[in-house]
């Protein structure tokens, strides 16, 4: 690593904007420095994830690209209902798509109204301008049909992809209808996959991708449980980089560095180590996912002198809670795993969605948290409409509450942090 | 120990000096493009041991002349129960915020609401108001409350409802019914942040719109209780920043 490798040659073959790309890395890079390797007593084990991040559109990029010149498909999502299990097992590597950014927004609003939540604009953004070297690399695009906004923007969206783009239709209830569409959706996409990839999907690749699958969610059910130290010992924006790059990273280096990260915090509790003293108020993030590099609210709480010590979200518990079971002897008794694991996803497009508020309350208590905010994109009208539901459930759960809607852009950062202190000034021990 | 309390807010920059407990003076002044210079002119000659900054200001404040801050949601709750030792529901009308408190028998915060990032239902909302519809302030307020009727205004935004108030104008609509409209409005949105609450009796409107007559009036009316306004409302969360000290040394005394 003494010589940084150049990738312009790389970009330029994926048909990236070239300017517009070192304009965004320009960004991205100083925001990162400033907001993360600022930070005081970092764990050693976040080096890796400073070292990803670094590379996020180099090195990784580079190993897509070399994948695909060895056989395998490159997948892009945008939603934790994509089974990286199937895509593992048609010998394919699955990337969590660019939808965190303000970044060609004046684009995107010439297709999406202008109350679109970020995230859309974002990934129409993403793609626009040409700046997103995983887009550029896929074989298949998965969009998903949660939200209307998605659902409708992907109609627009699926022309502009260069690879395949697949709709995977979803159910909006947990009923058994609910259930029969997601597992006919499964099957839908693992027909897909193996027609793409050439490979067929068989009962030792599906329950090797499983298995892969388990492991880092196990890391992650790990993370989360060492987070519940009192000393907090490692910050809420690392453990939310962590959770973000479980999105992008080769899954086995990723368990691996978890894992490793986990020992390295297990020895700080121990010493009673943490990134803020004891008694540092506690905060539980729940609401929208923050896709990189959404750093916005959380660097404001911890800039407020608070920690934040668990995520109810897709990037976080909502995204990685309960494993997929691995007995079966059928490709499709496999697939009925995938569905009962993935079927208890709480997200707000279902309804009703009283588990998603249980889980949160059930978060905040276990992470011993003080307060817990609840995080909404605006035009989310999913996650916009659960937040005084879910407010009224942790709230008189005896977990304050403090409801924020917000979006990718910087103009509201110091009313914001006006709210978060008075916050962090209520529920301080 | 002599502690200078000061409320850097969006329009105007506030400073009590209390002592012991009790208040020395205050005074009020317009803020200017650079508030740091408006808050040292406010210092300069003032003797004084420390200094607390709130308001929007604060944290400028606090970085350039070392001073400590708090946000204006603590200090308005401190500053209102020294006046109003029984206030449980805060309404505070700034000018580019709106501000509901709820606290407990201790005086506590329990809850808040802000309004969110424009200046939507502030004070600055109505002082635009006031020049789209050719008032001075004090015009406009009394045109307001002696208005019989009044004219009803839709649009929260300020430029949306600057543009609404000169189409009305035009289609020759009655200039006091506008007046009081426009009050309507306001107090419509902060009765609404109001009904988020907990709503407990002993409320106290305070900020610089408790200035308002008609404000004070119409929210009175819309809650449908009795509202209590300080003495200075404008100076409570100055109030309340030089009296953090104190209730700061208590607490860690406990």
């Amino acid at each position: 690593m003494s010589e940084k490798i150049d990738y312009r040659p790389m970009w330029a073959e994926l048909g990236l904007d070239l300017d517009k790309h070192d304009a965004l890395l320009g960004v991205l890079g100083q925001t990162y420095a400033e907001l993360f390797l600022t930070q005081k007593n970092r764990p050693d084990g976040m080096g890796y994830f400073d070292f990803v991040m670094s590379e996020v559109h180099g090195l990784r990029v580079k190993e897509l690209v070399d994948a695909r010149a060895a056989g395998k498909i490159v997948v892009g999502t945008f939603c934790v209902f994509v089974p990286e299990e199937l895509v593992l097992a048609a010998n394919g590597v699955c990337v969590g798509l660019c939808a965190g950014a303000d970044f060609g927004t004046e684009q995107a609003e010439r297709y999406l109204p202008r109350n679109t939540c970020a995230l859309i604009k974002s990934f129409f953004g993403f793609s626009l301008e040409k700046v997103c070297p995983y887009l550029e690399s896929c074989d298949l695009v998965v969009g998903e049909n949660t939200c209307d906004g998605k659902k409708k923007a992907y109609e627009t969206f699926g022309d502009m992809v260069s690879g395949e783009f697949m709709a995977l239709d979803l159910p909006n209830t947990k009923s058994e209808e609910g259930r029969a569409l997601l597992k006919k959706a499964y099957l839908d996409l693992t027909a897909a996959l193996e027609r793409i990839s050439g490979t067929a999907i068989t009962v030792e690749s599906l329950k090797a991708g499983i298995e892969t699958a388990n492991a880092k969610r196990l890391a992650m059910h790990r993370l989360a449980r060492l987070r519940h130290a009192d000393p907090a010992p490692i910050s809420g924006l690392d453990a939310l980089l962590v959770n973000q790059v479980f999105f992008y990273d080769d899954p086995e280096r990723y368990t691996a560095s978890v894992n490793k990260l986990c020992d390295e915090l297990e020895q700080r509790i121990e010493k009673q180590a943490g990134v803020a003293p004891g008694k540092t108020p506690r905060i539980v993030i729940s609401g929208c996912p923050m896709a990189v590099p959404n750093w916005k609210l959380p660097s404001i709480v911890e800039g407020a002198n608070a920690v934040i010590v668990g995520e109810e979200s897709c990037v976080g518990e909502r995204g990685t809670q309960n494993l997929v079971a691995t007995e079966g002897d059928t490709v499709e008794t496999l697939i009925d795993n995938l569905v009962d694991r993935y079927f208890t996803i709480d997200c707000a497009v279902f309804t009703p969605n009283s588990s998603r508020a249980k889980h949160a309350l059930q978060i905040a208590k276990d992470a011993k948290a003080d307060g817990l905010i609840h995080y909404g994109l605006q035009f989310c009208t999913p996650y916009q409409m659960e937040a005084p539901l879910l407010e009224r459930a942790v709230e008189s759960g005896g977990i304050p509450v403090l409801r924020i809607d917000t979006d990718y852009s910087q103009e509201d950062v110091e009313q914001l942090r006006t709210r978060v202190e008075a916050f962090v000034e209520q529920i301080r021990r | 120990m002599r502690v200078i309390g000061l409320d850097i807010g969006s329009r105007t920059v506030k400073r009590v000096t209390v002592d012991g407990g009790e208040v020395i003076e205050h005074r009020v002044v317009p803020n200017q493009h650079n508030p740091l210079t408006v808050c040292d002119d406010l210092l300069s000659g003032q003797r004084f041991d420390r200094v607390v900054a709130t308001g929007y200001g604060r944290h400028l404040f606090a970085e350039h002349r070392q001073a400590e801050n708090l946000t204006e949601i603590r200090a308005v709750a401190l500053g209102v129960r020294h006046v109003h030792p029984a206030a449980r529901t805060l309404l505070d009308i700034g000018g580019q915020d709106t501000k509901v408190v709820s606290l407990d028998s201790l005086g506590s915060v329990v809850k808040f609401e802000m309004n969110d990032r424009c200046a939507a239902g502030t004070g600055r909302f109505l002082e635009v108001m006031a020049t789209a519809l050719s008032y001075p302030l004090a015009d406009f307020v009394q045109a307001g409350r002696a208005a019989r009727k009044s004219q009803s205004i839709n649009s929260m935004c300020t430029v949306f409802a600057e543009s609404e108030v000169i189409s009305a104008t035009a289609r020759g609509a009655d200039r006091a019914e506008l007046a009081r409209g426009l009050h309507d409005a306001v107090v419509r949105r902060a009765a609404a942040m109001l009904q988020r609450l907990p709503l407990e009796d002993q409320i106290v409107f305070c900020g610089g719109g408790a200035l308002n007559a008609c404000l004070r009036e119409l929210i009175a009316e819309a809650l449908g209780r009795k509202v209590q306004v300080p003495p200075e409302p404008q100076i409570v969360a100055a109030l309340g920043a030089a009296l953090s000290v104190n209730s700061k040394q208590n607490s860690s005394s406990d």
